[in-house]
């Protein structure tokens, strides 16, 4: 694939991309209180008296958001640091009770990683590795809101503690789709481990784009930093605006200036928040309220042990032992929630029909990516809120795979399965959609079907061998479609000869 | 190393301590005994030497992951949050208007 | 047999709890006594912030009614005492002595006095403090100076009653109250203690938890009793410490039965004695007192054996890095935000906010401290000041447990002068600091220390030694502390002339 590349009214441009990404560790209970993190709770109920900094409240860890950091880095094949600690993050906002956030700059939990994006999914040699930094654990900070009162915001503090872990990339992506990829993984990963939620439109993950532009070859321009971009879709415009903006600025003689930068998805622009760009000047220092967190070997493997078979992973099996199609591969596997519902499929469909998962992985596979998908396109649902469970699925692959019913029969039972939600024997048997394998019948239809037409028999003979497909259509027809297409065929041919 | 005027303005912008020129001015040669005498600590040869951690070697304890486990530093207690907000309104903590 | 109130006064926590627990007096006359010396006793000491005498009559009255149900007593029944007002106390204001907690009350108990509360203690008031613990001398609490019950002989000047636990040593060494909580972050505890000839004991950090209390340097600060004598505060530091899962650095074992245990017979025991703690220009009767406190430990039994902490002279520049540098990010939360004071000018932004409500709340020692604690911290400082700082703290802590590979305990004076009269330092911070050079590496080595009244000097003033022992040998503390106690006879007490 051709490289990304700005053009400038004086030359090509080459963009450099990396994100900030905080994802919201679920967790029942806060970073280092007790109060609950459940989303869109009433204001300031989800706070305790520690999350208020009220005078001599102490922070204490949780155990979950520890090891949610540590199952996502081992699940990024990054270095886990056996010794970390806490900072203070030194600032004053009105969503930061404490006057400063408790994060990890010195010594972050986890160190450097890599995920491995693929850039076109149609192509799987389309493939680029993005390294990653470090994790680190962090409070998020409380919501300030504007509109409520003439001449005051107002503070809910409900947020205020959640855990979040910050993934930092290194500069490694150079397009919008790179990206937008390495977002998409890096979401799809989080939510197979089971650390974050990954809801982007709930705030639980969002991403600072961090932009700068130079001619190829050069050394880093400068960049900038847009805050809390909270779609796929927004990093990508976000890199795409921000780039044309500093290709422009610059090729108008001025300068990018370092600065913190926000996304107006309406206008589609990024502006400045000068507004939050007061100097910096954090004064990081360990937090003398917690102490340093050592890591035993017992913990590490059970983090270890408690991970699922990751994406990529799964990805190669389902190609490698299952023999479906790369495209298939990857669409079942980029959602964990589609994988899931694959392979509790799969599952019933083998043990209905009393055969190795392999030998019917790809009718399973086709069937869910090509009917059900396109049946629930239809209906504007999910594959989460389908009305046919994967049981009923395997059911009806195996009347399918038994020949109890033909594959035209089966769409029919599907349709019917998805209006009533009724089981596809029930259904089949109701319709009466069981396809004869009862050879005797069979013979008897095509002798009255050959011997009603008797001049194309001829014609046939004669050499017009497209007619066979007439005599099939024909027979099907004689016996309300339930012949058994393949018992007809053979029928047919013999009689034939 | 020494502070000046500028610097004391700058320090006190950092902390938010709202200071008078008069008040700068007394500051500084304040400052500057305070950090001209903690200064003899760079006599120290401290190579090899950690910084202090943890002032009596203990471990980080971590707590499970239940809401409310102890109730004094669970949630639910907005009215305890509240209860000395200078402008506690609605259920928020109300300040001088933020434009962002 | 009935006791007068001034004979009830005069009873420590071990006299009171004993004669309540025999009904030789009620739990609620001995809160009635106090309350009134209390009263009588606060226009001139000013050693109260808010006084609460029915709270004090409501856990007495709660003692007695358990006396007479033939329930079991706390550790503490019937004692009423007073406490800093650093600690939380529900539904009645703890202002740390500052403007900007001036209003606050905390819907909260901290752990250490609930502790109290709950071994059968009651509340006399909330005790003036230095503001936010900052000072040597209790002057700079916004809410007055407390005045020290001493005088020195022949004088009516007014002198500090130590810092910043000075509201606390005021109202023990004249008799307003039994006992009273402390804390201590550089000899907080000690120095007003040794300036009011009582006894005060700071246990090893993370033996009292720090939940509920006011912060101000979190890797130092530490609770602890002051009481008129050694198994006063062996008594009341057991009601007080323990394990508090809240407090991430709180240790995580069980309390020893330190009065049970207290044992004067320093038999096989060595005192370490630092020779850097021998100053130029040593005060001669501090010199004196200290002489004499080896000879009375010999005498106890134990071995004399001079060590070195070669690093004392760095404990205190050492402190004023990372005190301040704590406290500038422990006190940011103090904004107006969500509690305490406001100064919103008008027309002004939340950033104006935050500078207005600081200036106007915080006294100037505390200002002064967050400025250097902030400049510490600052880009480019970081390494030269806190990271040096929190290395040399790494030596003089290591220079510690270096000298108990030998010794037992050490002994050395609380402070290096006696008690000074109230505005002969205020003017000159660095001074003020010096105070404290005794008191400050044991705080910086997190390491249990106390100080015992051992003698007056030439003008009649108490003069204390302190005592340090091993991390969680509080024992070994108090025990040498007893047998200084047992042969110092120190039973000078302040004229009353309030």
């Amino acid at each position: 694939m051709s490289d990304y590349r700005i053009q400038g009214a004086t030359g090509e441009w080459e963009v450099v991309i990396g994100l900030e990404v905080h994802a919201q560790i679920s967790t029942q209970a806060k970073l280092f209180s007790g109060a609950a993190t459940a989303f869109g709770a009433e204001p300031n109920t989800q706070v305790s008296l520690v999350d208020a900094a009220m005078p001599g409240m102490l922070p204490v860890p949780n155990r979950e958001c520890i090891r949610q950091a540590v199952r996502t880095g081992l699940a990024i094949n990054a270095q886990i640091n056996k010794w970390s600690r806490f900072d203070r993050k030194n600032y004053f906002y009105a969503d930061l009770p404490q006057g400063y956030q408790i994060s990890q700059l010195y010594h972050p939990i986890v160190g450097e990683g890599a995920i491995e994006v693929q850039l076109d999914d149609k192509n799987p040699e389309s493939t680029k590795t993005i390294g990653i930094e470090r994790i680190h654990i962090e409070q998020d900070a409380g919501k300030l809101m504007h509109d409520q009162h003439p001449t005051m915001s107002y503070v809910d503090l409900n947020r205020s503690g959640v855990a979040l872990m910050e993934i930092v990339s290194r500069p490694d992506m150079r397009s919008p789709a790179e990206a937008g990829a390495y977002l998409a993984k890096l979401r799809t990963i989080l939510r197979y481990v089971g650390s974050c939620d990954g809801n982007m439109d709930q705030g639980s993950m969002r991403a600072d784009v961090n932009v700068s532009v130079r001619r190829p070859g050069e050394p880093f321009g400068t960049r900038t930093e847009t805050k809390n971009v909270n779609s796929v879709r927004f990093v990508m415009a976000v890199v795409e605006q921000e780039a044309k903006r500093q290709v422009a600025l610059i090729e108008d003689g001025g300068k990018v200036v370092q600065e913190t930068r926000l996304y107006d998805p309406d206008r589609n622009e990024t502006r400045s928040m000068r507004s939050k760009e007061d100097a910096h000047d954090y004064r990081y220092f360990p937090d003398p309220d917690l102490l340093p967190v050592e890591l035993d070997d017992a913990f590490l493997e059970e983090c270890r042990a408690s991970l699922p078979e990751l994406p990529d992973a799964k990805r190669h099996r389902y190609e490698t032992v299952l023999g479906l199609s790369a495209y298939n591969a990857g669409v079942l596997t980029a959602e964990v929630e589609t994988s899931r519902w694959f392979e509790a499929l799969l599952a019933a469909s083998a043990t209905q029909q009393g055969k190795p998962e392999s030998e019917v992985a790809k009718q399973a596979a086709n069937w869910l990516t090509s009917e059900l998908f396109g049946a629930l396109n239809k209906l504007g649902k999910g594959l989460l809120e389908s009305p046919v469970s994967p049981d009923a699925g395997g059911e009806l692959l195996a009347l399918v795979g038994k020949g109890t019913i033909s594959g035209s029969a089966a769409k029919q039972v599907l349709e019917k399965m998805l209006e009533t939600g009724d089981a596809p024997s029930v259904i089949v048997e109701r319709e009466g959609l069981t396809q004869t394998s009862d050879t005797g019948a069979i013979e008897a239809a095509v002798d009255a079907v050959l011997a009603a037409n008797a001049d194309k028999v001829a014609q046939y003979k004669g050499g017009k061998e497209a007619l066979f497909g007439f005599f099939v259509g024909q027979t099907m027809k004689a016996m309300q479609g339930k012949g058994n297409p393949q018992l007809v065929n053979e029928v047919l041919k013999a009689k034939l000869g | 190393m020494s502070v000046d005027t500028a610097t004391v303005a700058r320090i006190a912008a950092l902390a938010r301590i709202k200071v008078t020129d008069e008040e700068i001015a007394a500051m500084v040669p304040e400052l500057n005994g305070i950090l001209a005498w903690v200064e003899q600590l760079g006599e120290v040869n401290v190579e090899g030497i950690a910084p202090m951690t943890a002032v009596i070697p203990n471990q980080q304890r971590l707590r499970d992951d239940v809401i409310g486990a102890d109730p004094l530093t669970g949630g639910d207690v907005r009215e305890k949050v509240l209860s000395n907000a200078p402008a506690g309104e609605h259920g928020f903590f109300g300040v001088p208007k933020v434009i962002e | 047999m009935p006791k007068t109130a001034s004979e009830l006064t005069d009873l420590g926590v071990a006299a009171i709890r004993e004669g309540v627990a025999k009904g030789e007096f009620t739990a609620v006359e001995v809160a009635g006594a106090f309350n009134a010396a209390v009263a009588a006793a606060q226009p001139a000491l000013n050693a109260f912030i808010t006084l609460t005498p029915e709270k004090a009559l409501e856990a007495a009255a709660a003692v007695d009614a358990d006396r007479a149900a033939g329930k079991p007593l706390g550790k503490m029944a019937g004692v009423p005492i007073g406490m800093k007002d650093l600690f939380a106390t529900t539904g009645t204001k703890t202002t740390a002595a500052s403007n900007i907690l001036g209003n606050f009350v905390p819907p909260y108990e901290s752990t250490v006095s609930q502790k109290l509360w709950d071994a059968g203690a009651g509340m006399l008031g909330k005790l003036n403090l230095d503001q936010f613990a900052m000072g040597s001398s209790n002057e700079t609490s916004a809410f007055g100076n407390v005045i020290s019950p001493w005088r020195r002989e022949g004088s009516e000047a007014q002198l500090a009653p130590g810092g910043s636990s000075g509201g606390s040593s005021a109202a023990v060494s004249a008799r307003i109250a039994p006992a009273a909580t402390g804390t201590d972050t550089g000899g907080s505890i000690r120095q007003p203690a040794a300036f009011t000839g009582i006894s005060g004991i700071k246990p090893t950090y993370g033996r009292c938890s720090r939940w509920g209390i006011v912060a101000f340097a979190s890797s130092l600060d530490q609770a602890g009793p002051m009481a008129r004598d050694v198994r006063d505060c062996a008594i009341m530091l057991e009601a007080m410490a323990g394990f508090d899962p809240k407090d991430s650095t709180s240790l995580d074992k069980p309390v020893p039965d330190w009065e049970a245990n207290l044992n004067a017979d320093l038999r096989g025991k060595k005192v370490g004695i630092p020779r850097e703690y021998r100053m130029d220009g040593m005060d001669a009767d501090v010199a004196r007192v200290w002489d004499e406190g080896i000879a009375w430990l010999k005498d106890a039994g134990a071995e004399i054996v001079d060590i070195n902490l070669a690093h004392t002279k760095y404990a205190l520049p050492a402190y004023y890095i990372i005190a301040p540098a704590e406290a500038s990010s422990n006190l940011a939360r103090y904004d107006g935000v969500r509690y305490g004071l406001r100064d919103l000018p008008q027309g002004a932004g939340l950033q104006d906010m935050y500078a207005a409500t600081r200036a106007a709340g915080f006294g100037p020692e505390v200002k002064r401290r967050i400025m250097i604690g902030t400049y510490v911290l600052s880009a480019g400082f970081y390494d030269a000041y806190y990271t040096q700082a929190q290395k040399v703290r790494t030596l003089i802590s290591r220079d510690f447990m270096d000298a108990f590979q030998t010794v037992d305990v050490i002994l050395a004076p609380t402070a290096p002068t006696a008690a000074f009269g109230l505005g002969e330092m205020v003017s000159d911070p660095l001074a003020m600091y010096l105070n404290d050079v005794f008191a400050v590496p044991a705080s910086l080595a997190g390491l249990p220390a106390m100080s015992v009244p051992a003698g007056l000097d030439r003008q009649g003033l108490p003069l204390g030694l302190q005592l340090i022992g091993r991390p969680f040998d509080e024992q070994g503390v108090l025990d040498a502390g007893l047998a200084i106690e047992a042969r110092a006879g120190f039973t000078a007490r302040p004229a009353k002339w309030w």
